[in-house]
C-alpha cells in the first residue's frame, strides 16, 4: 500500500503523458494531468511555507542560537502572507492581481524581497573577482585554453574589444575580438555545450523510463514503514 | 558590558539614526518632487529600507554580522510567503475554484466554469501531500509525490528525446565544406574573414568534431587510449573553451546585478546619478 | 569638474593594480576585501561620471530584431516574463525593449510568466513601460498581462494546445472569451512569434522543449548572462535569436534608437551599463593577469 500505490500512480501518469504524444485521445487526458500537476504544484508552495514555520518556531521555541533571526522570518512571512492573501491596500479589491501596483503586496516586492534577492546575487561579483585573482591559473596546457577563451569573452563582450581591434582590416575580420568571441560561441561553445546536452537528454530519458517502470524508487524514501 | 557588546550598541544606536536622518531626507525630497505628504512619507521609507537592506546584504562583504543575518532571514520568510500567495491567487483560485464551486467563484469574484467532479484529484493529492508535515501521516506525501514524478517524467521523457537528443544529433551533421565551388576558387579567394569561406568551413568542422569528442569524452565504458585517447583529448580542449566561455558570461553577468544595486543606490537613495 | 574626477579615479584604479601588481609579486597576501573594494570602485565610477559606449547588434541579436520589425503589423507577440530579481538587472532592460518595439510596431503583446515573481514584473512592465509610454494602447484589445500559473512545464503542456484551459482570465479576473485580443487565439500555435525572458529554470530551454519544437512556433530568447552559453545549441534551428546578458539588451537598444526616432529618448538601461561593465571585466581580467604573473614568480623562486 505504502509503496505499490505511489508505484502504480507513477507508471500510470507517466505512460498517459507519453501515449497522449502519439495519440490524440489521450491528449485530453494529458493536459488534464498536466493541470493537476499544475494545481499539486500550489499545495508544494503550501508545504515549503508550512515546513519554514515549523522549523523557525521550533528553533524560537527551543531558544536556539540565534532564534531572534528567526523571529524576523516568521514576521516577513506573515506580514507578505497577510498582504498576498487578503489583498491589503490593492486598489482593484479581491478581483484584481495580486501584485496590482500600489498594493502592499507589490510595495514589499519592490522595496524588500526585489533589493534582497538581487543584493544577495549581486554579492558574487565581488566572489568572482576574488576567484579570478587567486584561483584562475594557467597550469596546464587544458587550464590556459579555457583561460584564453575566457580572456577573448571578457573582452569581446565589451566595446573595448572593438575598440582596441578594429584597425585590423576586413580579410582578417576574424581576429578582431569581437568576431572571435561571437566564433568561439557559435562554434566550439556550441560543440562543447551540444556534447553535454547530449549526454544530460540521454541521462533524463533514461531516468525517466526507470522512474515510469518503478525501477527507480528512490524518491519514495529509504525507510521500510 | 564587555567592550564588543558597547560598540555592537554604538553601531547599532548609528544605523538607526542614520536611517532616520535618510528617512526623513528622502520625504522633503519627494516632496519637493511634488508627491502627497502621506505617499512621501510611506515610498521614502521603503527607498530607505530597501537601500539598508542592500547595505545590510553588501555587509557580508566585510565579515558576517546580524545586519546580514537579519537580511538573510527576511529573505527566505518574505520569498516563501510571495510564492504562496502567487501561487493560491494564479493557481488555485484562477484554476482549481472555478471548476469546483459557483459560490466560491463568486466570493473570489471569477468567472465559474462549468463543474469537473475529476478536479478533486488534485485537491486529494494536493491534501496528501500537506500531510509530509505530520509526523505520523507523512507515508501519505508518497501518493502526490508518485504523481509529480510520474507527470515530469512522462513530460520530460519524449521531449528531451526529441529536442535534446535527436534534433542536436540531427544538427551536428552540417556541411563540411561551406559555398563550396571548387579548389581553385577556394584558395584564390581565401580570406580570413569572420563571414569568409575559411571561417565558416572551419567553424563546421570544430562544431562536427568537437560533439563527437566531447560525447566520446564523456564515454566511460571503453578506456581512453589510442585513437579514442586522442579524441576524447579534443573533447577535454572543446569543454575547456566552453567552460572559459561560461566563465566570461558568468562574470559578464554578475557584474550586471551589481551595478544595477550600485545603480539603485546611486540613483533612487542617493540621488547622485539620473 | 566631472572630468578630474573621472581621471582621479581611473588613475586611482590603475595606481591600486599598480601596487597589487607589486605586492603580488613580491609574494605577499593581498587582502580578499582588497579585491572587494577593486571592483566596487569600478562598477562605481563609470556609474557616476557616465561613461557609455556605442553598440552595434551582432547577427544573433539582429536576428530577433529582425524578426519583430518585419512581422506585419497586428501580429501576435507573447513575452514571457520568466526571471526573478537575481536576473532582473540584466534581463528587465530585455523586455522593456521588446514591450516597445512591439508596441511601436503596432503588434499585439500578450504577457505572462513562469515564474511567479513574473505576475510582479510584468505588472511593473504595464504600468511603468506601457501605460507611461503608450497611453493608446488599451488593455485587452492592443496587449494583455495573464500572470504566472504553477507548474513550469507542464502550463507549457496545455497552452500548446488549449490556452483558456489553462488561463481562463487575465490578471484582473477578466474571462479571456471577453477580450478582443484573445479573438481567434486558441493555442501558442496561433502566435507568431514567442519570446521568453529569463534564464534560469523553467525558462528559454523549457519553452524550447515544449513550446517551440513540438509546435514549430518561432522563439526568440532573451537571457541571464550566465545561462546564455547553454543556449547556444538551439541556435539559429530551434531559437530564432538569442539576446545575452546585458550586452544583448544594449545591443538591442541601440538598434531600436538607431531605427526609430521616437526612441531616441527612451531610457536605454542597458546601454548604460556596458561602461561599468567593460572597467570590471578590465579589472578581472588585470586580476587574472597579476594573479598568474605572481604564480609565476613564485613558481620559479621554489625552483
Amino acid at each position: 500500500m505504502k509503496k505499490q500505490v505511489p508505484v502504480v500512480i507513477t507508471f500510470i501518469v507517466g505512460t498517459v503523458l507519453i501515449l497522449s504524444v502519439f495519440f490524440p485521445p489521450a491528449e485530453r487526458l494529458g493536459e488534464d494531468f498536466s493541470i493537476f500537476f499544475d494545481i499539486i504544484a500550489v499545495f508544494a508552495f503550501f508545504l515549503g511555507g508550512g515546513n519554514l514555520i515549523r522549523i523557525h518556531t521550533s528553533k524560537i521555541y527551543n531558544k536556539r542560537q540565534d532564534w531572534g533571526f528567526s523571529v524576523v522570518t516568521i514576521c516577513g512571512f506573515g506580514l507578505m502572507l497577510m498582504a498576498g492573501l487578503f489583498k491589503l491596500w490593492n486598489p482593484g479589491g479581491i478581483a484584481a492581481d495580486v501584485a496590482a501596483t500600489g498594493s502592499l503586496f507589490q510595495l514589499m516586492y519592490d522595496w524588500i524581497f526585489n533589493p534582497l534577492g538581487a543584493s544577495m546575487y549581486a554579492l558574487l561579483a565581488f566572489y568572482v573577482a576574488s576567484a579570478s585573482y587567486r584561483a584562475f591559473r594557467a597550469k596546464n596546457i587544458d587550464a590556459t585554453i579555457l583561460l584564453i577563451a575566457a580572456f577573448v569573452i571578457l573582452l569581446g563582450r565589451t566595446p573595448l574589444g572593438m575598440y582596441a581591434t578594429s584597425w585590423i582590416p576586413e580579410s582578417f575580420s576574424i581576429m578582431q575580438i569581437p568576431n572571435l568571441a561571437i566564433w568561439i560561441m557559435v562554434s566550439p561553445n556550441l560543440a562543447g555545450q551540444r556534447a553535454i546536452m547530449i549526454g544530460i537528454a540521454l541521462g533524463v530519458v533514461s531516468m525517466s523510463l526507470r522512474l515510469i517502470l518503478g525501477v527507480e524508487r528512490t524518491y519514495l524514501g529509504v525507510d521500510n514503514d | 558590558m564587555d567592550k564588543s557588546k558597547r560598540l555592537s550598541l554604538i553601531i547599532f544606536g548609528g544605523v538607526i539614526v542614520l536611517f532616520i536622518i535618510s528617512w526623513i531626507i528622502k520625504i522633503s525630497l519627494l516632496q519637493e518632487a511634488g508627491m502627497d505628504s502621506l505617499l512621501s512619507i510611506r515610498d521614502a521609507f521603503f527607498i530607505t529600507f530597501a537601500a539598508f537592506l542592500t547595505l545590510a546584504i553588501f555587509s557580508f562583504l566585510y565579515k558576517d554580522n546580524p545586519y546580514y543575518k537579519f537580511a538573510e532571514h527576511l529573505f527566505v520568510g518574505i520569498s516563501a510567503a510571495y510564492w504562496m500567495c502567487v501561487g493560491f491567487w494564479s493557481t488555485f483560485v484562477g484554476n482549481f475554484i472555478p471548476k469546483v464551486s459557483t459560490t466560491l467563484s463568486d466570493f473570489f469574484e471569477v468567472p465559474p466554469k462549468e463543474f469537473e467532479i475529476h478536479y478533486f484529484v488534485p485537491l486529494i493529492l494536493g491534501m496528501m501531500l500537506l500531510m509530509r508535515l505530520s509526523p505520523k501521516g507523512g507515508w501519505l506525501s508518497r501518493w502526490s509525490l508518485a504523481f509529480i514524478v510520474g507527470t515530469t517524467a512522462g513530460l520530460n521523457l519524449i521531449r528531451y528525446l526529441r529536442t535534446d537528443f535527436i534534433t542536436q544529433v540531427s544538427n551536428t551533421f552540417i556541411p563540411l565544406l561551406v559555398d563550396w565551388k571548387g579548389i581553385g576558387p577556394f584558395f584564390s579567394d581565401f580570406s580570413l574573414s569572420a563571414s569568409g569561406q575559411f571561417v565558416m568551413t572551419l567553424g563546421n568542422w570544430v562544431i562536427f568534431i568537437g560533439v563527437f569528442s566531447g560525447l566520446i569524452y564523456f564515454f566511460f565504458s571503453k578506456e581512453h587510449k589510442g585513437f579514442f585517447g586522442h579524441a576524447s583529448r579534443v573533447g577535454i580542449w572543446i569543454l575547456m573553451i566552453t567552460f572559459g566561455a561560461s566563465f566570461g558570461y558568468t562574470v559578464m553577468g554578475r557584474v550586471s546585478l551589481l551595478v544595477g544595486r550600485l545603480t539603485f543606490l546611486f540613483n533612487d537613495w542617493l540621488g547622485l546619478i539620473s | 569638474m566631472t572630468n578630474i574626477g573621472l581621471i582621479l579615479s581611473i588613475a586611482a584604479i590603475i595606481g591600486g593594480l599598480l601596487w597589487l601588481t607589486i605586492r603580488s609579486l613580491s609574494g605577499r597576501e593581498v587582502e580578499r576585501r582588497i579585491i572587494f573594494l577593486f571592483i566596487g570602485i569600478a562598477v562605481s565610477v563609470p556609474l557616476l561620471f557616465d561613461i557609455t559606449f556605442s553598440e552595434k547588434a551582432t547577427p544573433i541579436v539582429k536576428g530577433v530584431y529582425d524578426k519583430v520589425d518585419n512581422l506585419p503589423s497586428g501580429s501576435v507577440i507573447l513575452i514571457s516574463f520568466d526571471y526573478g530579481p537575481s536576473m532582473a538587472p540584466e534581463v528587465e532592460p530585455m523586455s522593456n525593449a521588446f514591450i516597445r518595439h512591439s508596441l511601436a510596431k503596432d503588434h499585439k503583446v500578450i504577457i505572462m510568466g513562469l515564474w511567479a515573481t513574473g505576475q510582479s514584473l510584468g505588472a511593473s512592465a504595464v504600468e511603468n513601460v506601457i501605460k507611461k509610454e503608450f497611453p493608446n494602447k488599451i488593455d485587452g484589445v492592443d496587449y494583455i498581462n495573464i500572470g504566472y500559473k504553477a507548474g513550469n512545464q507542464g502550463v507549457l503542456n496545455v497552452i500548446i494546445t488549449d490556452f483558456r484551459k489553462m488561463y481562463a482570465t487575465d490578471v484582473n479576473g477578466v474571462d479571456l472569451d471577453s477580450v478582443q485580443i484573445f479573438q481567434g487565439i486558441r493555442s501558442l500555435k496561433d502566435m507568431d512569434l514567442m519570446i521568453s525572458v529569463g534564464g534560469g529554470f523553467p525558462g528559454i530551454k523549457e519553452w524550447v522543449l515544449f513550446a517551440a519544437d513540438p509546435g514549430n512556433i518561432p522563439l526568440a530568447g532573451a537571457s541571464a548572462a550566465v545561462s546564455t552559453p547553454l543556449l547556444y545549441p538551439y541556435y539559429p534551428m530551434q531559437l530564432i535569436g538569442l539576446l545575452g546578458g546585458i550586452k544583448g539588451a544594449a545591443e538591442y537598444e541601440s538598434e531600436m534608437k538607431k531605427n526609430y526616432p521616437q526612441f531616441a529618448d527612451m531610457p536605454t538601461p542597458g546601454i548604460e551599463m556596458m561602461g561599468p561593465q567593460t572597467l570590471a571585466h578590465m579589472v578581472v581580467m588585470a586580476f587574472i593577469v597579476i594573479g598568474n604573473l605572481s604564480f609565476f614568480f613564485a613558481k620559479r623562486r621554489k625552483e
